[in-house]
C-alpha cells in the first residue's frame, strides 16, 4: 500500500485542534462550574429549598439521558425554529456544556458524599456557616477525589466534541473531514488525526495526573504509591 | 450560671432519646456524664450546640437562649467547643491550619495573628513540632490533641467531650486525659461524657449518671463513686469497673 502524507495538511489540522481544545476548554471549565453547583444542589436543597433539588435532578437525568448527538441536533436545528440561532461553534459549546455539567454534576456528587460526615459537623462546631463549611472544608477534599473521574469526564469530552463536525464545526474532525474530501486521502487524513487525539489526550493525562500528585495530601483518597 | 439546660426532649422516629433532661453548670466547673450505651449522651451534647435539633426543652448559654429561634446558632457554636470521639480533624489540613481556619473564618483574625494563636495553643497540648503534619501522619492521641487545640483556640466558654479517648488504643489515652485535666483546672468549664472512671474520679466537681434518657442522680463523686443513691447507678458502676477495671 502506498500512503501519502503532506505537510501542507498542517496548518488546517492545528487550527482545528486549537478549535477542539476551546471547544473542550469552555465546555469543560463551564461545565465544571454548574456540574459543582447541581451536586451541591441535589445533595442539599431539601425542605423549602425541595423544588430546586427536583429541578437539578431533572436536568442531570435528562442530559445523561439523551445522547449527546440529540442535543447538538436540537440546539442547532430545532431552536431557530423559535428564534434561537447558534453558529456551529456557540451550538457545540452550549451542547457539550449542557452535557458535561451533568456528568460532571454526579462525579461531583460522589466526591462530596464520599467526604466523611464527621468533617461537616466538625466545620459547623467551630461556627462556620454551612456555605462555609462546603468551601473551606468539603470541597477542597471532594476535588481531589474527583480528579480521577473528571480525567475520564475531559478524555470522553475531547473524543465527544467530535460530533460537532457534523453540524459544520471547523474544529479538528471538521477539517480532518475537509482535507479528506479535497484530496481523496480519507485513510492517511484520519490516521494523523487520530494520532492528534491521542497527542492531545497523552498531555492532558499527564498534567492532570501531575496536578493529582501535587495536590495529594497523605489520608485523603486512594494510598499514594510510594 | 454559665449553661442551663431545661427539660430538653428528643425523640427520633418512635424512640425517645431524651426524655425531659435538665442540668446547669457554673463556669468553672467540669461534669462528667456516665452511663450506658444507647442512653443519649451524644445526643444530649449535641443537643447543646444544636447539631442536632431538640423537640422540646430550653438551653441557656449564660443569659442567651441557645434554643430561641432567632439566635444566630454559627456565633453561639463559636463560643462552645466540641471535641468528637473520633476527632474529625480536617483530613485535608495541617495541624495548624486545623487550628487557624476557624480564627480566621469565624473570628475573621489575620494570617499572622491566627498563625502565633494556634502555634501557642498547639504547644499548650504539646504538639508545637507538629504544626506542619496532616492528621493521618499522627498518632490517634496526637490527633485528639489536636482537636482540643483547635477547640481552645476558639476561647470558647464551655467545651463539650463526647467520649474523647474512647477511640484510642490504651497507651495513647493517659496524654489526653492529662491534657484535659490541665484544662479543668486552669478553669475550663466542661463537660465531658467519658467511661474513664479515673478521670470522672479525679477531676470531675460533680458526675451526672444518665439512663434511657433521663438524668437518674447527679452529685460529687465521692457521692456517686461511694454512695449512690440509685441502685442503678451502683450496678451501672459495677459493671463498668469490670469491664475498664478499677483504677481508670
Ligand atoms: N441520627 C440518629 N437517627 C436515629 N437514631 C439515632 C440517631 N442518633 C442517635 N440515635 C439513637 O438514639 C439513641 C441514643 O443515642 P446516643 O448516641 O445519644 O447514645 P449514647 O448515650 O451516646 O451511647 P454511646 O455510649 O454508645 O455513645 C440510640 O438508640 C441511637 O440509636
Ligand atoms: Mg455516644
Amino acid at each position: 500500500m502506498n500512503l501519502v502524507f503532506s505537510w501542507s495538511w498542517l496548518p488546517k489540522l492545528a487550527e482545528g485542534l486549537l478549535l477542539t481544545l476551546e471547544l473542550t476548554a469552555i465546555s469543560m471549565s463551564v461545565g465544571a462550574f454548574f456540574g459543582i453547583v447541581l451536586a451541591i444542589t441535589r445533595i442539599y436543597a431539601r425542605g423549602p429549598l425541595l423544588p430546586l433539588y427536583l429541578l437539578a435532578s431533572g436536568y442531570v437525568h435528562f442530559f445523561r439521558g439523551t445522547p449527546l448527538l440529540v442535543q447538538l441536533m436540537t440546539i442547532y436545528f430545532a431552536l431557530p425554529t423559535v428564534g434561537l440561532r447558534f453558529s456551529p461553534f456557540s451550538a457545540g459549546v452550549l451542547a457539550l456544556t449542557l452535557n458535561t455539567a451533568a456528568y460532571q454534576a454526579e462525579y461531583f456528587r460522589g466526591a462530596i458524599q464520599s467526604v466523611r460526615a464527621g468533617q461537616m459537623q466538625a466545620a459547623l462546631a467551630l461556627g462556620l456557616s454551612r456555605l462555609q463549611a462546603l468551601r473551606y472544608v468539603i470541597l477542597p477534599q471532594a476535588l481531589r477525589l474527583v480528579i480521577p473521574p473528571w480525567s475520564n469526564e475531559l478524555i470522553y469530552m475531547v473524543k465527544g466534541s467530535a460530533v460537532v463536525y457534523l453540524i459544520g464545526a471547523t474544529e479538528l474532525m471538521g477539517q480532518a473531514k475537509n482535507i479528506a474530501a479535497r484530496t481523496f486521502r480519507n485513510f492517511e487524513v484520519y490516521i494523523v488525526v487520530a494520532l492528534f487525539y491521542l497527542a492531545l489526550i497523552l498531555v492532558l493525562t499527564l498534567i492532570l495526573r501531575w496536578v493529582e500528585r501535587k495536590t495529594r495530601v497523605p489520608g485523603l483518597g486512594l494510598p499514594g504509591r510510594a | 450560671m454559665l449553661l442551663r439546660v431545661v427539660d430538653l426532649h428528643k425523640r427520633y422516629g418512635r424512640e425517645e432519646v431524651l426524655k425531659g433532661v435538665s442540668f446547669f453548670l457554673e463556669k468553672g466547673e467540669t461534669k462528667v456524664i456516665i452511663g450506658p450505651s444507647g442512653t443519649g449522651k451524644s445526643t444530649l451534647l449535641r443537643c447543646i450546640n444544636r447539631l442536632t435539633e431538640p423537640d422540646r426543652g430550653r438551653i441557656w448559654l449564660e443569659d442567651v437562649e441557645i434554643t430561641s429561634p432567632k439566635v444566630n446558632i454559627n456565633r453561639i457554636r463559636a463560643q462552645i467547643g466540641f471535641v468528637f470521639q473520633d476527632f474529625n480533624l480536617f483530613t485535608h489540613l495541617t495541624a495548624l491550619d486545623n487550628v487557624r481556619l476557624g480564627l480566621m473564618r469565624v473570628k475573621g483574625m489575620g494570617k499572622k495573628e491566627a498563625t502565633a494563636r494556634a502555634l501557642q495553643e498547639l504547644a499548650r497540648v504539646g504538639l508545637a513540632d507538629k504544626a506542619k503534619a496532616y492528621p493521618a501522619e499522627l498518632s490517634g492521641g496526637q490527633q485528639q490533641r489536636v482537636s482540643i487545640a483547635r477547640a481552645l483556640a476558639m476561647d470558647p466558654k464551655l467545651i463539650l467531650f463526647d467520649e474523647p479517648t474512647s477511640a484510642l488504643d490504651p497507651e495513647l489515652i493517659g496524654e489526653v486525659l492529662a491534657v484535659m485535666e490541665d484544662l479543668a483546672k486552669s478553669g475550663m468549664t466542661m463537660l465531658v461524657v467519658t467511661h474513664e472512671m479515673g478521670f470522672a474520679r479525679s477531676v470531675a466537681d460533680e458526675i451526672i449518671f444518665m439512663e434511657k434518657g433521663v438524668i437518674l442522680e447527679q452529685g460529687p463523686p465521692e457521692q456517686i463513686f461511694y454512695s449512690p443513691k440509685h441502685p442503678r447507678t451502683a450496678e451501672f458502676l459495677r459493671r463498668i469497673t469490670d469491664l475498664y477495671g478499677g483504677n481508670r
